[in-house]
């Protein structure tokens, strides 16, 4: 029972049952792994509330960091103009700024891995200027990536090893692994291949490398868009406790309700450049967010139409994993209308992956468990479905959604050949598809030097926003996608979410799957949610409680979980 | 037909010297593959070092300088195609067939004038004592140095790969050389250093061949020993035991296979000289078949180019 392990760090149960949100869940739960779930959940909403003993700045008396004048440039972009910022022991920090605003560049000169051209860091009064990263570790900064830097054919202690500049006898650090990770609540096995590990898992690996080595600034580099609820909670706790010790964070994120749980303060950046220092509990997300973008941010709205006719329907459909690590789909059914969004929620791993394999056509079913347009679809491979307005962008953009070394233009092609016409009798209409890419790059304000360009090339906002402008440019009657804003920042999470909606409101149905229930109570009419493979009733989002969530996430069958 | 003139004991120390120029350079190209590196000029390095090798034994009188000589010129070779690949950014497949093209011309070139040529002798050495015990000491303790160097360097390069810190490193670059840059290991020197170790191999495995195994200049004498190196490193999941297994498979294919064209079974020489490459092959294929599907083993960033973006 994944839920359970997690939570095995035990710290989190009784910081939830300080929650000021979370009233009479207790009351209202008797299973274990509802809890569990629910904790994760609300622990994340209520953290806000609680206060963080090195807060209320405070902190200013000896800075530990202090960061002047730092100036970075690269060919035809200033990554960096005159960046300077500060930072005590203890306090968590955040850089916020959209993708592209120096964020990453400014943490790689901190940490070694870029030289600035120039500006100055003092690091507990001494002038800090390191050359190569085991420079910065041996002053005590350490690193979080963001794209995780591990080795997946190397197991937990081996990758650890790598990361330090004198690491002790391989059973010496095993040990040490154990007690530290136990420590902090993060608990690992040393002798476990990285590969076989979950994504959070992966994450503590990262982390604990840094906590055996006493940083006293850990970077932390969008640490969360990965991690289920439950995790970032665990991380949260993690976090805190390290502050307390006295251990300066530095917290990147695009995640404005988790920095504003957090952190202590925030330097805003721009294009390069700072723009505005912050406290981030006095302000709201959106006021952090306009800072961030340097204008009024829209929130995606729309007159929620009356539902159509039905376009989709599931009929208990079931679907064995296909390996020993994927979840089965069991009796889903399901309707859903013209006009109408549904939003799937659920913890990671509960069968999103293979529900929307299940719905492009990638695994095949039973002809009659997928009825589309009253058509039976199940055993149609994804072109016909296509063809019929049954449309998917999936999770991952670099690999699945989009062939990551192919061009925007040849991409474009991929998915709507049929749809838009792109090629006949074998033949490619190569000025059609141009023309189609450049449509889907204007109309969704794709930020790229032209069509041309690889898909691995473009930042993650900026691909996602084009995956999910192919297809819906092409019409979808019903389009599904899969985390549709991982990882994406606020502006363009919000163009993409208004892009959703506009689609449900022109009649089409939208089917959106997301780890991010913030997202889905935004923009859904109704709401189900996956567990184990299961999907509950879906009910309506308006009014839906956390509780109610909470209750439909943990699965009110999974009584047994327990007595684990 | 008569296969009584087989004895095994000649046949086992004939093919411990068969099999030992094979042995060299998979070794060497294993740990070039392990750094991420797929290297297919080895054929190229083993006959540029089995004339380089050859012609320093003559020079000197000595084959020591031969095969330091051989080892030096490979690893030159092997430095010819890092530079190309490693910061030129060239594509690592075709610098690799083109380098064995070069050192099969070069090695023609440069052995102008040393056909029928004999080579100084290298000398035999008797471990003491065990050389002594009767049929074994025979077998396995009275070979020349390089036979021991070679199963020592199976053994190091092992050791190397799983217990020291080095040996971690160079698989943590081979697996990811973004991660490993990122944790701020120097990849390209890292590999640079792979590569030329790899071709000092090759290029002792082709000096093998000139000086002991045949001992004889002849051009484009390695006949494909490179190319069998190259596909044993693959069959053997990048593991140095299975390179050992393999490289002795086939040496000793080879020299049953020359036996019994003496004893004059009744099988064409064409399908008995095939033959230790065919077998070689079927059961290096079996052995990773076993190992499941799922198994692959070849280190995750084979072949991929790196460059330093930030």
């Amino acid at each position: 029972m994944p839920v359970l392990q997690l939570l095995s760090g035990k710290s989190l149960l009784p910081r939830v049952k300080t929650c000021p949100g979370g009233t009479n869940w207790q009351k209202v739960l008797t299973g274990q792994s509802q809890i569990s779930v629910v904790c994760g959940w609300l622990a994340v909403w209520s953290l806000k509330e609680i206060q963080n003993p090195q807060g209320d700045g405070t902190v200013t008396a000896t800075s530990l960091l202090s960061v002047k004048g730092l100036t970075k440039a690269y060919p035809g972009v200033v990554a960096n103009d005159q960046v300077g910022f500060e930072i005590a022991p203890g306090e968590v920090h955040a850089l916020l700024g959209e993708n592209g605003a120096g964020k990453s560049t400014l943490v790689k000169m901190i940490y070694g891995l870029v030289r600035p051209d120039s500006g100055s860091m003092v690091m507990n009064g001494a002038p800090f200027e390191p050359g190569t990263p085991s420079a910065a570790r041996g002053d005590g900064v350490a690193m979080v990536f963001q794209h995780f830097s591990l080795f997946d054919a190397l197991n937990v202690a081996e990758n650890v090893a790598l990361g330090m500049d004198q690491p002790p006898k391989m059973r010496e650090l095993s040990r040490r692994i154990r007690e530290v990770s136990e420590n902090y609540g993060l608990p690992l096995d040393p002798d476990r291949m990285v590969g076989d590990l979950s994504a959070g898992e992966r994450q503590r690996v990262e982390i604990i490398r840094c906590l055996l080595q006493d940083p006293k600034l850990l970077i932390m580099d969008e640490p969360t868009s990965v991690l289920t609820p439950q995790e970032v909670a665990i991380l949260f706790e993690t976090l805190n406790k390290l502050s307390e010790e006295g251990t300066a964070i530095l917290y990147i994120s695009h995640k404005l309700e988790e920095i504003r749980t957090i952190c202590d303060s925030a330097t805003i950046l721009r294009l390069g450049k700072v723009v505005g220092q912050c406290n981030p509990r006095e302000e709201s997300a959106r006021s952090m967010a306009e800072m961030m973008v340097g204008q009024e941010l829209l929130i995606p709205t729309r007159t929620p139409g009356e539902p159509g006719e039905v376009l989709l329907e599931l009929n208990d459909l079931s679907v064995p994993a296909d390996n020993q690590f994927g979840t089965s789909l069991r009796n889903i059914s399901l309707t859903v209308r013209a006009g109408e969004i549904l939003g799937i929620g659920g913890v990671a791993g509960n069968g999103q992956d293979e529900l929307v394999l299940a719905l492009s056509g990638e695994v095949r079913t039973e002809l009659n468990d997928i009825i589309f347009k009253g058509i039976p679809v199940g055993t149609l491979p994804p072109n016909p479905r296509r063809a019929l307005g049954l449309l998917t962008a999936p999770e991952e953009r670099l690999g699945h959604a989009a062939a990551p070394d192919m061009s925007l233009t040849e991409n474009a092609l991929l998915t709507a050949a049929i749809r838009q016409g792109l090629a006949r009798n074998g033949f490619l209409n190569w000025p059609k598809i141009r023309k189609y890419a450049s449509e889907v790059i204007e109309t969704f304000d794709v930020r790229t030097p032209g069509p041309e360009n690889a898909a691995r090339s473009l930042s993650g906002g900026n691909l996602q926003k084009f995956v999910i402008g192919r297809e819906v440019l092409q019409d979808p009657d019903l389009l599904v996608v899969n985390q549709p804003t991982w990882g994406v920042d606020a502006s363009a999470a919000a163009s993409i979410r208004q892009a959703l909606m506009d689609l449900a409101a022109k009649g089409a149905a939208v089917i959106c799957i997301s780890q991010d229930l913030d997202e889905l109570m935004e923009i859904s009419d109704r709401f189900a949610a996956l567990n184990e493979g299961r999907l509950t009733p879906p009910r309506p989002a308006r009014g839906l409680s956390v509780e109610d969530i909470g209750l439909m996430m943990g699965g009110a069958h999974d009584m047994e979980a327990a007595h684990v | 037909m008569d296969l009584s003139s087989i004895d095994l004991v000649t046949l086992v120390a004939a093919l411990m010297v068969a099999s030992t120029p094979i042995l060299l350079a998979a070794i060497g190209e294993l740990v070039v593959e392990k750094s991420g590196v797929l290297n297919l000029g080895v054929e190229g390095m083993m006959i540029t070092g089995a004339i380089t090798g050859f012609m320093g034994a003559v020079a000197t009188g000595s084959p020591v300088f031969g095969f330091l000589f051989a080892a030096l010129s490979g690893a030159g070779m092997a430095f010819l195609f890092g530079f190309l690949t490693q910061y030129l950014l060239s594509n690592q497949v075709a610098t690799g067939l083109a380098l064995t093209l070069f050192g099969l011309g070069l090695s023609s070139m440069l052995g102008q004038g040393y056909q029928g040529v004999r080579p100084p002798s290298t000398p035999r050495l008797d471990i003491p004592v065990l050389s002594d015990i009767p049929v074994l000491g025979q077998m396995f303790f009275s070979h020349d140095l390089m036979v021991y160097l070679s199963l020592v360097l199976i053994v190091l390069v092992w050791a190397l790969l799983k217990f020291t810190r080095a040996g971690l490193i160079l698989r943590a670059v081979g697996e990811s050389h973004d991660a490993a840059h990122a944790l701020g290991f120097k990849v390209v020197r890292i590999r640079m250093l792979a590569i030329m170790f790899g071709g000092a191999c090759a290029g002792l495995g082709g000096a093998y061949l000139s000086l002991v195994r045949v001992p004889q200049w002849a051009d484009g004498m390695t006949a494909g020993a490179g190319w069998i190196a190259l596909a044993i490193v693959v069959f053997a999941s990048w593991k140095p035991v299975w390179i050992l297994v393999g490289a002795y498979l086939f040496g000793g294919m080879t020299v049953l296979q020359l036996k019994l064209q003496v004893a004059n079974i009744p099988v064409p020489v064409e399908y008995l000289s095939m033959a230790p490459f065919v077998i070689t092959i079927l059961v290096m294929v079996v052995v990773s078949a076993l190992r499941g599907p799922g198994f692959v083993g070849a280190p995750a960033a084979l072949t991929k180019v790196f460059h330093a973006s930030n």
